[in-house]
């Protein structure tokens, strides 16, 4: 079973189409992997899927890393 | 104020025939048929089950993968149909382009309608929260037209006309007439459909608009031949770079033949039905005969509308007799569609880029199928095999649902 950082990384891969290499814990969404404001909420959508959660807007929209996400998956699933 | 030349110096296209204007172009001379089995979705419990669909497109060297996850199909079609025009026609290369100058008239007749179908299958499924946020930028039709603008850096006038199996046509005379007047030096213009979905392919045999003739695709299409029993649907786009002729001259653009001539008319009678006379189609044609500027006998070639249906085939054959008198069993009248299907809003954009390719290669394009001619079908349809000929003027006819008509006329380039 992958962890939820791999688990979250890969989404982040797939959904913002660059390389895992690319992809660190403190990656911004917006300023280093090019997402705009309607990736970022089909993003949020991906990893309600994949960790079977609701995230509310509000929680969504704090969201800006890639630790952020991993964080917020940790403490809520 | 005098109207300004226009020419076209670039096209690009994907048919069920391939995937550029060569290939397309190769399949037209040869008279195969790009119509097979539907495989993009369960056709089982279909009245219909065959179309026109793109073959073994390759999109990664248009379009990257996060990219086209948020285009529907018919926007993926026509940016690669705009990528390939504006790669023929050189204009990237040209460093002096003033990009304020150009503009793009990209229609679809019918839109997104897969990312449509898939949204609201998950929405009923799962709920409002799971509604893609790219839905609509996916899926409304002006989005081709946007997203050539934003690739290319075009900030010239930005439209997409939807006049459904018109769409194409209008979209080309109306660019053609933004150069003329003086609103753009350049403009992209055409139509793209990808609309062989499963609810499409419902509604329109719900419609009784479509062949059945399942076990045999490749005849299907049949335009005025007495087994005839509807269209075929089929997906596809093509663009074309318009430019004015001083503009193309001044950067040394090769010039494939020149827009001469735009007409329109609407028949006023019903929502899917042309009246059996075709006055509708005949006044279009002659509004674009008289913005030529020309006889109706300098008309060599019409790439007709031609569909297959039973109703349209008549009335289209009626207009010309009326427009043309005896001149109409002099020229030429084919129907590509019996080898492309009907690409619906994509439609008058191949067939303009075939009305060129026909005046600039010399070819008239046949009509396969046509085994049995029906009753009063007896013009010169260029019937089975494609047909060397010198082609001057060419005239391009597109009629669609709400009794829409547009009629384009195109000439060799002499100076």
């Amino acid at each position: 079973m992958s962890t939820v950082e791999e688990r979250v990384k890969k989404i982040v891969c797939e959904q913002l189409g660059v390389k895992e290499s690319e992809v660190q814990n403190t990656s911004s969404f917006v300023e280093d992997l090019g997402a705009d404001s309607l990736d970022t909420v089909e993003l949020v959508m991906a990893l309600e899927e994949e960790f079977e959660t609701e995230i509310p807007d509000e929680e969504a929209e704090k969201l800006a890393s890639v630790q952020d996400a991993i964080d917020y998956i940790v403490a809520h699933t | 104020m005098a109207k300004r030349r226009v020419v076209i110096t670039g096209m690009g296209m994907l048919s069920p025939l391939g995937n550029d204007v060569d290939s397309s172009w190769d399949g037209i001379c040869s008279g195969r048929s790009g119509i097979a089995g539907i495989d993009r979705f369960d056709t089982t419990g279909y009245n219909t089950r065959i179309g026109g669909g793109i073959k073994d497109l390759d999109i990664e060297p248009y379009l990257s993968t996060k990219d086209a996850r948020k285009l529907d199909a018919f926007i993926h079609y026509g940016l690669i149909a705009a990528q390939q025009a504006v790669d023929a026609s050189g204009l990237d290369d040209y460093t002096d382009l003033d990009r304020e100058r150009v503009g793009v008239a990209i229609g679809s007749g019918i839109g997104g309608l897969e990312y449509i179908e898939k949204n609201v299958i998950t929405m009923e499924k799962s709920g409002p929260r799971k509604v893609s946020p790219f839905f609509v930028p996916a899926s409304v039709i002006n989005m081709i037209s946007g997203n050539v603008a934003i690739r290319f850096g075009y900030k010239g006038p930005n439209i997409a006309i939807v006049t459904a199996c018109t769409t194409g046509t209008h979209n080309i005379g109306y660019a053609a007439r933004t150069i003329a007047y003086g609103d753009a030096d350049v403009m992209l213009a055409g139509g793209s459909e990808m609309a062989t979905t499963r609810s499409s392919i419902a509604a329109f045999s719900a419609a009784r608009a479509l062949s059945t003739r399942n076990d045999e695709p490749e005849k299907a299409s049949r335009p005025w031949d007495r087994g005839r029993d509807g269209f075929v649907l089929s997906d596809g786009a093509g663009v074309l770079v318009l430019e004015d002729l001083e503009h193309a001259k001044r950067r040394g653009a090769t010039i494939h033949g020149e827009v001469i001539g735009f007409g329109m008319s609407d028949d006023a009678f019903h929502i899917t039905a042309p009246p059996e006379s075709g006055e509708g189609a005949a006044r279009s044609m002659k509004n674009a005969i008289r913005d030529a500027g020309l006889g109706a006998n300098d008309i060599d070639y019409i790439n007709a509308h031609g569909t297959s249906t039973l109703v349209g085939d008549l009335a289209e054959v009626s207009a010309v007799k009326s427009v043309f008198a005896d001149h109409a069993h002099t020229l030429a009248v084919s129907s590509t569609k019996s080898m492309t299907g009907h690409l619906l809003g994509a439609a008058g954009a191949v067939e303009a880029i075939f009305s060129v390719l026909a005046i600039r290669e010399g070819v008239l394009p046949p009509t396969i199928n046509l085994d049995d001619p029906d009753d009063g079908c007896d013009l010169d349809f260029v019937a089975g095999k494609s047909r060397k000929a010198d082609v001057r003027v060419a005239l391009s006819n597109s009629f669609g649902f709400g009794g829409t008509n547009g009629t384009l006329i195109f000439r060799r380039y002499e100076g």
